[in-house]
Formats: C-alpha cells, structure tokens, sequence
C-alpha cells in the first residue's frame, strides 16, 4: 500500500495541534495559579512536581474520578451536549490559525506544508463564526440545568457576547482591510519587513486602537476578568456551570483556557506579525509565535488578578456607549487611510 | 467523496428542518434549526463558496438564532403539551383545511417549477462562475447591485423602527 507523507505529515501536524492546546491549557492553569499566588504574597501550588507544574494533571485526575451529577429537573439531552459544544467550538477555532513558514520536515517531504491544520482562504471570518458558535454551549448550559444561577449566567454570557461581538468583528475588519486579505497566513506575511530598519512593520503599530479593542472584546468573548459576569461567584455561585461536575465541568474548564489560547494566538498573527522574528532560522520562526502568544497570555492572566470585576450595567455601557462608537471610527479612519495612501 | 458529503449534508438539512416543525419543546426547535443552517453551510462550501458558508454561520446560526434563543429563554415558553386542542381552539377546522389545501398547492407548484427548470440547469450554474473570491462579491454587490442593498437595509431599518415603536407604544 502506498501511503501518501503530504497526509501522514498533516495527520501528524493536526495531532500535534491538538495536543499543545490541551497541554498549553494544562499549562495555563498552573501558571494562572501561580501568578495568582505571587500577585496576592502567597506561593500557590506547590506539592506536586517541581514548583506544582503537575498540579493541573493531578486536578484532571481527580476531577476523573469524580460522580457526574445531573439535577432532577435538567434537560438531560441539552445538559449533556452543552460542554461539548462549548469544548469543540474552542478547539474549533484554532484550526485556521497558522504558527510557522512553510516547512519539508528536513527535506522528508517532497512538497512544504504549511505549519497550521488547513489554510482557508476566509480564515477571518471563519473564527469569528466559530467563536460565535461557542456561546450556544454556554447557553445551553444556562438554560438546561434548570438552576436559577446557571440561567442568569447563561443570559448574561449571551447577552455580553452579542454586545462586544460588534466590536470584536469591526476591530478584525480594519485589519482586513489594511491586508487587503482574509487569510491569516496573508495578514502575518503582509507585515514582515521593517520601518526606518528597527520597528518592525505590525499592524498593532497601525491599529493601536484596534488592538485595544480588540483585547477588550476578546476578554468579554473569553469571560474572563473584569468581564467574568457569566460565573460571578458572589452573584451567581458559578454561573452556567453551576450544576455541572466532573469531566463534564472539566470540558468548561478547558473550552475557557483554549479559547484564551486562541483569541491570543489570533491576536498575534493579527497585530503582532504572527511568527515573523528576528534572530531565528527560518525553520524555527514557530518559537517566535509561541514567545508572543505566551505573552499575551501572562497579560490575560496578570489583568485578572489585578482589576476588579465591573458591574454588569457598567459593562454594557463601555460595551455599547465606548467599544463600539470607537470602533466604528477606528473602521472609518481605516478606510480613509487605506483609501488616502492607496 | 463530494456525493457522499453533499447527500449527508443535505440528509441533515432536511430531516432537522422537518423535525423543527415538529418539535414540542421550543428550545429544540431552536437548536435543530441551527443544525439545519450548519448543514446548509456545507452545502455552500461543496459549492465552492467558502464566503456563502461563513456568512450564513455568522448571520444566520451565530446572530440571529442567538436572538430566538434568547427570546425563548427569556419568556421561558412552555412546552406545548395538549397539541390538537390548542392549534384545534386557535384556528378551527375551517383554518386547518385551508392550510391544507395551501400547501398541496405549494407542493404541486414545487414539483412543477422544478419540471420546468430541469436539473441540469443547477449543475451547470455550479460549474459556471464560482463565488470564492470575495472581492468579486464585494464589486457586485456595492458596484452593480447598489441600489437594491441600500433600499435593502433602508427597509430593515424601517422595520426595525417600526418594532420599537409598537413596544414603546404601551408606556
């Protein structure tokens, strides 16, 4: 039989993948830990391998062998779908983000791929579809468990990511329309190369304001701190997954931190020039990706524990009154200039 | 291998959409017709229109029925549980019959329009041009088609007015 190694190497990419990003979850959630324990004069976890690095494992080994408890009164069908939507939607998402040039594996393969699962020519809008999706997992969540806290969770999330959804979307297409392209692999390649030879030529450079909005918005979309409203713990007890336990509640867990992982990962072939760094061989440019995405995940990390959660009427303020009048300008002032320079 | 994709994409699109109409409880409904809207999305991408698919995504199964969902759990609908009488109360035999006779007249028309048009007719649009390139939408639809999208989004925001005003009106 003759296998062909174009798909052997592009199964064994997407393995790869896969894995990272719940390694890179595991990982997220002791350093969150950690950083947490620092920020409040404490050491945090660190019983289970060298400094608690192995925390996260042990906690999904427990959380394994946990019962699985569903409420009476739940929609039995939809309580079960719910973490499943909300975790595939997450992982979903990466599949368009590319994180590296074109690679032979060290000349294995007679054609170079290209290090990311599949290159979409609308790759944009193909994740801003899939994170849309995402929310039904919350939703649903909110609503099945029949819980009066997961329902308010649940409406809050929805309500949140509809409104800062806009803003997300117009923040993406002044990036579009200064690429002239909606394939990420296009955008990152656009901004190689350097101004006056030392600032490199990021669009952040030329969307400060779109980068802004655009982390802003991808903290609501992520539910993350300061816009944890879904599960505010003094409001809601957890929010939508109130009800939910072991590797059903696990599956929450995980959909949060990929998602994290994702928006900064979008965010940086966006507005931080992808994979593109000086000093490394072509063929090592990934290790550039992962040092900004590590970076903007230790920002993620390091707002939490440091600003206090919003009120909910004051979110959707900044969401509707602030974030999306500035973003409509920052699209318009986009426009004039493309069109101005040409 | 495209078939196949097209035959299960399609299989998925008609058995939700029927089991929507079907469905006692609201939130299912909901949730069968975003089934239905990611299947018609495949459908569009074996058509070789990416764009078509992720539009439809965004528009239809990420914004609009996250509204219906909304609603649905807002007002908290209930469970219709006694069919035949309520929908019996609500219209009356007289109704139901004109339904009926309705959709068979659909029907027929459904079968003769298809008659007429043939099959080949869709197999040779799909191969004619196609729809990826998405600045050739982009031209068409604010180059040539202009006037039809503006009066297009004069006409949903006239609605959308409208709405607001029949909901203020009570205060």
């Amino acid at each position: 039989m003759n296998i062909n190694p174009t798909i052997v190497a592009h199964l064994g990419l997407i393995f790869v993948i896969f894995n990272m990003l719940v390694l890179s979850a595991a990982f997220m959630v002791w350093m969150e830990r950690k950083v947490c324990a620092y920020i409040q004069d404490r050491v945090g976890p660190n019983r289970v391998g060298f400094e608690g690095a192995l925390q996260p494992f042990a906690d999904v080994i427990k959380l394994m062998f946990k019962e699985q408890l569903r409420p009476k009164a739940a929609d039995a069908l939809l309580f079960g779908i719910a973490p499943v939507i909300s975790a595939c939607a997450a992982f979903a998402a990466f599949s368009v983000v590319p994180f590296g040039t074109e690679t032979t594996l060290w000349g294995l393969l007679d054609v170079p791929i290209p290090l990311e699962v599949t290159d979409v020519n609308v790759a944009v809008l193909v994740i801003f579809a899939i994170t849309s999706m995402g929310v039904y997992g919350i939703v649903l969540a909110g609503w099945s468990s029949n819980s009066k806290y997961s329902l308010l969770g649940g409406l809050r999330s929805s309500a949140q990511m509809i409104s800062y959804e806009l803003s997300y979307g117009m923040a993406l297409a002044a990036v579009i329309m200064l690429a002239g392209s909606l394939s990420l692999r296009e955008i990152v390649t656009n901004q190689a190369g350097y101004w006056w030879g030392f600032i490199p030529r990021w669009y952040l450079f030329l969307q400060p304001l779109g980068f802004f909005i655009y982390m802003c918005a991808g903290v609501a979309e992520t539910n993350r701190a300061p816009f944890d409203f879904p599960e505010a713990e003094q409001e809601l007890v957890a929010g939508y997954h109130t009800e939910y336990s072991s590797m059903s509640f696990a599956l929450f867990f995980l959909a949060e931190y990929v998602n994290m992982v994702t928006v900064s990962a979008v965010a940086t072939s966006l507005y931080l020039g992808g994979w593109l760094g000086p000093f490394l061989p072509d063929w090592l440019q990934w290790v550039w990706f992962l040092v900004k995405v590590f970076l903007l995940l230790f920002f993620y990390v390091w707002m939490r524990w440091t600003l206090p959660r919003y009120r909910y009427d004051q979110l959707m303020e900044f969401g509707w009154k602030w974030l999306l009048p500035a973003s409509v300008i920052n699209l318009l002032a986009t426009a004039a200039l493309v069109l101005w320079i040409g | 291998m495209d078939v196949i994709a097209f035959y299960l994409f399609a299989a998925i699109a008609i058995v939700s959409s029927l089991l929507v109409v079907g469905q006692r409880n609201p939130m299912y409904s909901v949730m069968l017709l975003i089934t239905s809207f990611g299947a018609l999305a495949g459908l569009y991408v074996l058509l070789n229109s990416p764009f078509a698919a992720v539009t439809q995504i965004i528009i239809y199964a990420g914004a609009i029925m996250v509204l219906f969902l909304f609603v649905v759990m807002l007002l908290n609908v209930p469970r219709e549980e006694s069919v035949p009488s309520a929908i019996a109360a609500l219209v009356g035999p007289t109704g139901r019959r004109i339904g009926a006779v309705l959709a068979l007249v659909f029907g027929i028309e459904v079968v003769w329009a298809l008659s007429r048009v043939g099959l080949s007719w869709f197999a040779q649009d799909a191969q004619g041009e196609s729809v990826k390139d998405v600045a050739r939408i982009g031209s068409a639809l604010f180059r040539d088609h202009v006037f039809a999208f503006e009066a297009t989004s004069i006409l949903i925001l006239v609605a959308m007015v409208g709405a607001v005003v029949l909901a203020r009106r009570e205060h």
